[in-house]
């Protein structure tokens, strides 16, 4: 049955390439999609780009599109490998009415940097990417919306601290940080150690190695080390592994936080009753009880159109991960709309929508969205925007809500983003820019 | 001062992982032993078998049957691909034979996603991994049933090798095949069952690290254990890759926690291989592989 559909799905993925080879109509914006559907992170690739598309999909048979421009998309299987994912820029670089690339890789985007840089389009990675792209001085295409790895640092040692009953009580806490080995995991090594020296707590970092399938030796390192938390910034098994490692030395699991790339089901179903009061970091909540969500499954699904093969995956954190990304891209061609006028925008005047998407909680309730994610607040040179995260537990069949919206210390960031983006600025001689007033490509 | 009761726990924990590495290690000898070929397709069929019970048992077949069937199609799966690939490619070079397993790895690894879909699963055995205490050390109740099993295992085909005319005819095409083609034996028939072996390794490995690291993709990248434990033990020699298993299992856990901190951690992948690396140099064969000898 599941073959009868994928070859069916291979087909129509040929009709669409096919497709791709025409003009594009007139009224569409485009959305080339760098996904992973096969390999070893499908899981979390169908979940992300699903939620995308049945968003983009709900626009164009709800509302007919944005301002009258329909939506179209393409994708690009790149198995999470950096080659495949330029391979694929490369192909689609050149469709018509490119609005924005969401490649939801920190490899393939940062290979892109330069290209979106050079031909004025705008690269979304929301939750991830380079932290210093925050900066939109240096960064005028680059857009880690809602959550990069510092404020996603900050926020869970901010969590921490309302566990333990305030900040200045951290001063007699032990973090271990057990981070995945490679360039993602080792990113926040420097801001663990400034929020150590901030409000006093001991730390230890302790290294996977990838992909992080053997921890027992890291695991016995961590209940010699007695912590009162660890921090999980793991990826794909590594997540699982972990938490089954520490029921087997007896680390209580509701003292272990997962980080952003670690909070999906498919970090925790795996490692079945261990993964029972393990808490996460999120930017999204999970769950299809959200308005947005209820007429995705009523007018996309009811259509037979939605993107997931299996439904019981609709609610879920990559599924509405993508659903949150789709608002963010649609939100941000509206507000371009709003000043270029209603129709096909160019890559760089969707970069002018993205650096003035504000989105406060009224405008999130009426896109039926609320409690799904907070708000946003993107500016020309803050490209991140201002996300705040919430935390979930993991009962074993779901996950549940367990704190406020929490904000990380931007103001303690800023400064360290802003000087790490001056000598990217420096050693690529970038031009960085000292307003919004950066005349629009058209 | 020095912490003994760490130092144990260490040991004990690494010798028990390295068993689940040589469950992986004996499917590759079984293969090595009889045709000289190095699997490199052992993990994606561990992928695929352990895909293929949880899939099963998801959509309520019971647990026996689930496995009985997954045991025929492993079965299916080693003489389809005894016939379809390694026979056409008999006399080829042993590079020639490796590079089809190459290949033949990313055809069971997408086969077995186009089956059954890409999501991750869990994967329960019934043995809780609650750690018991025994003289101040944690013991995995899960490592010590997968030691278990793997002594099984290993017994079986101890018994098997030696008491059965296809075990027999097992050592004898291990010994030379040209001696055992000109007294009768059907080296493609051996072949075939050679391959059904390894499959039903590849299916109690799969349950077993299945249930310790989900069911998903990434399972088959634990044939990267197996090979640091092949090179310490030899390549044809069960006994090689039990002994090598869980002398890399403890190497790798002792490095990491000991000489670790001085790399600024994270050394225990490599350090397998730095140690598989200095005994290439002084045994080449491993502690139990066969010498070759040659005559020029």
């Amino acid at each position: 049955m599941r073959l009868s559909r994928s070859l069916r799905a291979a087909a129509l993925a040929a009709a669409i390439g096919l497709s791709a080879a025409l003009p594009a109509h007139a009224d569409e914006q485009f959305f080339p999609l760098q996904s992973y559907r096969v390999g070893p992170y499908a899981a979390g690739g169908t979940g992300f780009f699903g939620g995308f598309i049945d968003y983009l999909n709900l626009i164009n048979i709800r509302d007919g599109g944005v301002g009258g421009v329909k939506l179209a998309w393409e994708e690009g299987e790149t198995q999470y490998e950096v080659e495949r994912g330029v391979e694929v820029y490369d192909r689609l670089k050149n469709h018509p009415g490119v609005a924005a690339w969401n490649p939801l890789s920190v490899g393939i985007a940062y290979a892109m940097i330069d290209r979106i840089t050079k031909d004025k389009v705008p690269l979304i990675t929301i939750n991830h990417g380079r932290t210093d792209s925050t900066d939109g001085r240096v960064f005028p295409y680059v857009f880690p919306l809602l959550l990069n790895p510092y404020s996603e640092t900050s926020g869970i040692v901010n969590y921490i601290a309302s566990r333990e009953g305030g900040a200045d009580k951290l001063k007699s806490k032990k973090i271990v940080v057990l981070y995945h080995g490679s360039p993602y995991g080792k990113e926040t090594i420097p801001i663990y150690k400034l929020l150590a020296d901030k409000y006093g707590f001991s730390l230890e970092q302790i290294e996977v190695p990838h992909p992080g399938n053997e921890q027992q030796s890291q695991w016995l390192s961590i209940r010699r080390a007695k912590p009162d938390y660890v921090v999980l910034r793991g990826w794909g098994v590594m997540n699982p592994v972990a938490l089954k490692t520490a029921q087997k030395v007896g680390f209580p699991v509701d003292h272990i936080i997962g980080n952003v790339w670690s909070n999906s089901e498919e970090d925790v179903i795996p490692a079945g009753d261990a993964a029972k009061g393990y808490v996460a970091i999120t930017t999204q909540a999970s769950g299809a009880e959200y308005p947005v969500l209820q007429e995705i499954i009523k007018t996309v699904y009811g259509q037979g159109k939605g993107n997931l093969d299996d439904k019981k995956r609709i609610g879920s954190v990559y599924h509405n991960l993508g659903i949150v990304n789709g608002i963010l891209n649609v939100e941000a061609i509206r507000i371009a709309q709003r000043k270029f006028g209603q129709r096909t925008l160019t890559g760089d005047e969707v970069r002018w929508g993205f650096e003035h998407l504000q989105l406060d909680p009224a405008r999130v309730q009426a896109l039926g969205a609320k409690g799904l994610f907070h708000s946003i607040n993107v500016t020309w040179d803050n490209h991140e925007g201002d996300g705040r995260v919430t935390f979930q537990q993991w009962d074993g069949t779901k996950w549940k809500v367990v704190s406020d919206w929490i904000a990380p210390d931007w103001a303690f960031l800023r400064p360290i983003i802003e000087k790490s983006a001056a000598a990217y600025a420096a050693e690529h001689n970038t031009k960085v820019r000292t307003s919004d007033e950066t005349p629009v490509s058209q | 001062m020095f912490d003994y009761q760490f130092f144990i726990e260490v040991l004990v924990g690494g010798l028990l992982s390295g068993v689940m590495y040589s469950l992986v290690a004996i499917g590759f000898v079984l293969i090595y032993k009889t045709s000289g070929v190095l699997n490199f397709a052992q993990g994606a069929m561990l992928l695929f078998a352990a895909l293929t019970f949880v899939s099963l048992a998801e959509r309520g077949v019971p647990f026996w049957l689930a496995l009985g069937t997954t045991l025929v199609i492993m079965v299916a799966l080693g003489v389809a691909i005894e016939r379809t690939v390694l026979r056409p490619l008999v006399n080829q070079s042993p590079m020639t034979l490796f590079m089809a397993t190459l290949g033949l790895s990313y055809v069971i690894e997408g086969a077995a996603q186009l089956l059954w879909g890409t999501q991750v699963h869990g994967l329960n055995l019934g043995i809780d991994d609650v750690p018991f205490e025994l003289g101040g050390v944690l013991i995995s109740q899960f490592d010590l049933f997968a030691a278990a099993i793997a002594g099984a295992l290993v017994t079986a085909f101890a018994l098997f090798f030696r008491f059965t005319r296809t075990g027999l005819a097992f050592r004898a095409v291990a010994d030379d095949q040209f001696a055992a083609l000109a007294i009768g034996l059907r080296l493609p028939r051996v072949w075939a069952a050679v391959w059904t072996a390894a499959g039903i390794v590849a299916l109690v490995a799969g349950l077993l690290w299945g249930a310790r690291l989900g069911v998903q993709f990434s399972l088959s990248l634990v044939v990267l254990k197996a090979l640091p434990v092949l090179v310490l033990g030899g390549f044809d020699s069960v006994t090689g890759a039990i002994v090598g298993g869980v002398l890399i299992g403890a190497i790798e856990k002792l490095a990491e926690v000991y000489v670790g901190p001085f790399f600024g951690g994270g050394i225990e992948a490599w350090a397998a291989y730095v140690v598989a690396l200095g005994f290439l140099l002084v045994r080449p064969s491993g502690l139990f592989g066969q010498k070759l000898v040659e005559r020029v």
